[in-house]
């Protein structure tokens, strides 16, 4: 059981820093995804620890909503690429004063 | 557990590979590793239910919507190397290891307990399991991913969506664009020359030859140009290749039929005489 955790852990270690890392918008959407895999991995993993089936619920409502944020995001960074010719998260300052 | 071990170490490497790839494409090939390889975990793990979602809607949808837009914002962005933050990524591998310590000791410490197993909770198959929990206890929620997904859709589609602010350009204003530039600046009013005409390759990215021999880079899609992907070869390469053809030891029946007309007969006799 704790070698499914720590891997969970590791992985969502490795995408946080891939978030933090990383400047071409798709690309961190990308870590983001790596975490939220992380954690359903975990989800599905006390699932099992514990004998009932909440923790695969919980996966399976992440995974949907995994889905619309990749939608809406995967549509902000076209609309910025297509103001900006750009998808670097260094370049999007529209909000500085 | 043989399967833990085998796909855990390579769902790390190709973490890794994620944060470490220089083109979104690669990564992009990474995380679809990564999430495949998490479906047979869940295989693994008493929810095959769950492995048909991961493989359908993550690896399936959501990389495919993943490697869609790449496309659109163009496949040949690498992220640039500068740090704008003096040492910052230095720190954010810090943090990250960091956490990952943090974690590691607070599931040491507190993650224990027996594993119980889901043959009870599986007992009627994962689905009707999952489906007795969701329609019950979750329903509400269920209802709410609903909603979100109803207002995802509207939100990508406004997103995405561009208002026109000029007429789109009629047939004879594009005609008399064209005359304008050819007076102004001698670019050629009629379309650009298809790809390897008279080149060695018909490829698309094998530029067409002019009469005098000279490669025509306009004739190459300007995607291609613009990636430097084109491959010239000039009128010298093509009279290389059919000299090579014509003075090579290649017997007559074995070239290509659409060398010289009169090889075919002998070809056909010599072939009567073999059988």
């Amino acid at each position: 059981m704790t070698e499914y955790l720590t891997l969970s852990m590791l992985l969502f270690s490795i995408g946080a820093v891939g978030v933090l890392v990383r400047r071409n918008a798709i690309v961190v959407f990308m870590c983001v995804e790596l975490m939220l895999n992380a954690t359903n991995l975990a989800f599905v993993s006390f699932a099992r620890q514990h004998g009932n089936l909440d923790g695969q619920v919980a996966a399976f409502f992440v995974m949907v909503v995994a889905a619309a944020e990749v939608t809406i995001g995967l549509a902000i960074i076209v609309s910025i690429y297509r103001t900006r010719r750009t998808t670097s998260v260094d370049e999007a300052n529209l909000l500085k004063a | 557990m043989t399967a833990f071990w085998i796909l855990a170490p390579v769902m790390v490497l190709a973490a890794i590979g994620l944060i470490f790839a220089r083109k979104a494409v690669h990564a992009a090939l990474c995380l679809a590793v990564v999430m495949i390889c998490l479906a047979m975990l869940y295989a693994a793990q008493g929810a095959p239910f769950l492995f048909a979602v991961q493989i359908i809607v993550y690896t399936g949808a959501i990389m495919m919507l993943f490697l869609f837009v790449l496309m659109l914002v163009g496949v040949e962005t690498t992220d640039s190397v500068v740090e704008t933050i003096k040492g910052h990524r230095a720190a954010a591998a810090i943090v990250g290891i960091l956490f990952a310590l943090v974690l590691t000791t607070a599931i040491a410490q507190s993650v224990s307990a027996a594993v119980v197993g889901l043959g009870e909770a599986n007992a009627n198959g994962n689905v009707h399991g999952l489906a007795s929990l969701l329609f019950t206890e979750y329903v509400l929620a269920f209802e709410f991913t609903a909603a979100l997904m109803i207002v995802a859709v509207l939100g990508a589609m406004v997103l995405a969506h561009r208002e026109r602010l000029v007429d789109p350009p009629t047939q004879a204003e594009l005609q008399a664009r064209r005359m304008r530039d050819y007076a102004e600046t001698g670019k050629h009013p009629g379309n650009a020359p298809t790809p390897g005409v008279f080149a060695r390759h018909n490829a698309v990215d094998t530029p067409a030859l002019l009469p005098d021999g000279t490669p025509l880079p306009e004739s190459v899609p300007g995607t291609l140009v613009s990636r430097h992907q084109f491959e010239v070869h000039d009128a010298a390469d093509v009279t290389r290749v059919v000299g090579e053809i014509s003075a090579s030891d290649i017997d007559p029946d074995e070239r290509p039929v659409t060398t010289e007309k009169p090889d075919v007969p002998e070809s056909g006799t010599d072939e009567e005489d073999r059988a």
